[in-house]
């Protein structure tokens, strides 16, 4: 015990994270990003109740690289959706970067999402119409950048991410792998708190995906937060983390190699 | 620079959809198209009718004294008319008696005209113009400039020696490719001898004003003129400043109800006629014709409104994807508003611009094919570009609240 709150960069053990979750009401302190206490979904479906997550516990914290693994109908993109800020949860607490995002107003969502969040979507989600380089400053723009600041920081984002020669090319004009590492861009422009991937792989063969995994194992190794929300056990072995959901509740939280070591039929398969 | 982003994305859509913005923008188009044209053909009228017509017929600073008003716009009653008709005439004997009681540095002038037939031996048959019998500063106060020759002496006028000053148009008539100073036309069978010819006046609404012949009063030629021959058509008053005008009528006022013996409560009976006068009826008319010139093409504009309104709201149902991630990569409900505003409103503002651009080509051409004047005033080129602005602004307010309040999770959701 006192050796793991000697905390190892980028880990948790799960004595700290019950201790963290367990506290209603207090302000986590500053190394864990995401801190949600019990948190609920329900939505009301014509009358029925749908109880899409049902008490979630999560503490993540800094530089951890983290999959949320579960199969359709999980609760994963509910959940993705509440630590997103696209959502406020029915009942518990969401605590993003000490900011206590559950009893938020949408304006203030709003900004929380454009500081603190990098969203990776399965489809991409790059404007048709824009350049890779006007996509990448969009979330510039909402914050306020001044036109010549914005081009220079955005042309950094897509230099991180090797796209520096296909900066004017609009999505049409790029593969799959150079249209997910455009929204890597665009998600990271705003030194955002975590990198937030919603099947990143989704929609890419697989040397493609390996690619892309590999992008994310870089920024992680850089300091990087990033979460990835995932069905797929090969993708999800790519993170040091997975935390697996079933039926609204978190089913097992455990270390990359045991995870690997409990699903290696699965991953073998795939790969 | 969100702003100037919207305005960029406006503009694209425009010109990637070229014939869809046509027909979005033609209502708007089309009711600022007619704003521009009406407003500019009543302000030409308006100038028109201000500097040159009533300009050339009454003076600057000046009222006429006449039995009754010679410029009649609008409708005037039959029983008007009647006591008109019934008005005592002015005498040439009237002229002393006023002229006597005007203030110090006033200018005066008496004239009788009618339309009558003129010949020369130089031309075939007699032709018709505007014969002015005048006596006074008669040019002075009509701004007249005597281009070739020179005006009457005094002596000429006191002694009514028949000699004559011709518009151009006279001289084109009778004297054709020859130099008429010192040449003889013929009035009423009597010759008289040219000694002036003036400058070119212009035409109003087809009537020219050049086909005048000036003789002086006092030459037979006011024997003509009327039928009693010691009556006179008016007296032309002109003082050197406007705050003098009253005092002047006033003056005259009095000395014409002395004469006229007209008992204190009874009405004048005579005019006293000044350009603003004249104008009166034609300022009423005018705000009738800018108010129809502004509530015609409002219809065009709102069915140019409803036009917009309708394509915003398929671009905000086209775009709701393009909304949802632009939520969640931080605008706020404002940020998006802003955007589809500022779209409907550059989409509009095209629209007027264009419109301007047709509307002021079309008072051209009206002007240039028929005798209405044109004039563009700034103001309706202002009142066309927010007119444009407003009408997106407004025709967009429903459609953008309506992306504004999208949820981004079900607006990411769809295909």
């Amino acid at each position: 015990m006192s050796q793991s709150t000697e905390a190892e960069v980028g880990t948790s053990t799960t004595a700290e994270r019950q201790a963290v979750t367990s506290q209603p009401g207090v302000t986590p302190s500053r190394d864990w990003v995401i801190v949600t206490r019990g948190i609920k979904r329900e939505y009301d479906m014509g009358g029925e109740i749908v109880r899409a997550l049902r008490g979630v516990d999560i503490a993540i914290r800094r530089n951890e690289y983290v999959a949320i693994m579960g199969p359709s109908g999980s609760g994963k993109s509910t959940l993705m959706n509440l630590v997103g800020c696209l959502d406020t949860p029915t009942a518990g607490e969401y605590w993003l970067n000490g900011n206590l995002v559950s009893s938020m107003k949408d304006d203030e969502l709003a900004r929380i999402r454009n500081k603190e969040i990098g969203f990776v979507f399965q489809t991409f989600n790059l404007l048709p119409r824009a350049t890779a380089l006007h996509n990448v400053e969009l979330p510039l723009v909402y914050a306020g950048m001044s036109a010549k600041q914005r081009r220079e920081t955005a042309a950094y984002a897509l230099e991180r991410v090797q796209l520096t020669s296909r900066m004017h090319h609009k999505p049409n004009e790029l593969s799959g792998g150079q249209r997910q590492r455009v929204a890597i861009a665009r998600a990271l422009v705003n030194s955002p708190s975590i990198l937030l991937a919603d099947e990143p792989t989704g929609n890419l063969d697989s040397a493609t995906s390996q690619e892309i995994m590999k992008v994310f194992e870089e920024l992680a190794e850089q300091g990087q937060t990033v979460i990835m929300v995932t069905h797929e056990a090969d993708i999800a072995a790519h993170a040091r983390r997975v935390v697996a959901l079933h039926d609204g509740q978190v089913s097992s939280d455990t270390r990359r190699e045991r995870f690997v070591r409990e699903n290696e039929q699965v991953i073998a398969a795939k790969q | 620079m969100l702003f100037f982003e919207s305005i960029r994305l406006a503009l694209n859509t425009i010109r990637a959809q070229k014939l869809k913005s046509f027909f979005t923008l033609l209502g708007v188009c089309i009711g600022v198209m007619f704003l521009i044209a009406v407003v500019s053909i009543v302000e030409g009228m308006g100038r028109y009718m201000e500097q040159d017509l009533i300009g050339k017929l009454i003076g600057v600073n000046s009222f006429e004294l006449r039995h009754r008003p010679n410029i009649n716009m609008g409708d005037v009653d039959p029983s008007v008319w009647e006591s008109y008709r019934r008005r005592p005439r002015l005498y040439h004997d009237d002229v002393t008696p006023v002229v006597e009681a005007l203030p110090e540095g006033t200018r005066w002038a008496i004239v009788s005209d009618n339309n009558l037939p003129v010949s020369s031996r130089y031309s075939g048959g007699p032709r018709n113009a505007q014969i002015s019998a005048i006596e006074g500063e008669f040019f002075a106060i009509r701004k007249f400039v005597v281009a070739e020759g020179r005006e009457f002496t005094p002596q000429e006028l006191a002694m009514g020696t028949p000699v004559v000053i011709v518009g151009p148009d006279i001289v084109k008539r009778l004297f054709p490719g020859l130099n008429a100073i010192g040449r003889e036309l013929r009035m009423g069978g009597l010759p008289y001898t040219v000694v002036g010819v003036l400058e070119t006046q212009g035409s109003a609404f087809g009537l020219s004003f050049d086909n005048q012949v000036f003789a002086p009063w006092q030459s037979p030629v006011h024997r003509l003129l009327n039928r009693v021959p010691s009556i006179i058509d008016a007296v032309i008053v002109q003082v050197p400043t406007a705050s003098q005008m009253t005092e002047a009528q006033e003056r005259v006022r009095q000395v014409m109800r002395t004469r006229h013996k007209l008992r204190p409560g009874q009405p004048d009976n005579f005019s006293l006629q000044t350009s603003e006068s004249a104008l009166a009826f034609w300022n009423k008319l005018k705000r009738y014709l800018v108010l129809a010139g502004i509530a015609l093409p409002a219809i065009g504009l709102v069915v140019g409104a409803i036009v917009i309104m309708n394509i915003m709201l398929v671009a905000v149902a086209e775009r709701t994807r393009e909304i949802g991630i632009r939520k969640a990569l931080g605008a706020r409900r404002v940020d998006i508003l802003s955007q589809f505003l500022i779209e409907a409103a550059t989409l509009s503002t095209v629209g007027a611009a264009v419109g301007i651009a047709l509307g002021v080509g079309l008072a051209k051409v009206i002007a240039a094919i028929s005798p209405l004047p044109a004039t563009v005033a700034p103001w309706s080129i202002v009142v066309g570009v927010a007119l444009g602005a407003g009408v997106g602004i407004i025709s967009g307010v429903y459609p953008a609240s309506r992306a504004s309040m999208l949820d981004p999770i079900a607006a990411l959701r769809q295909e």
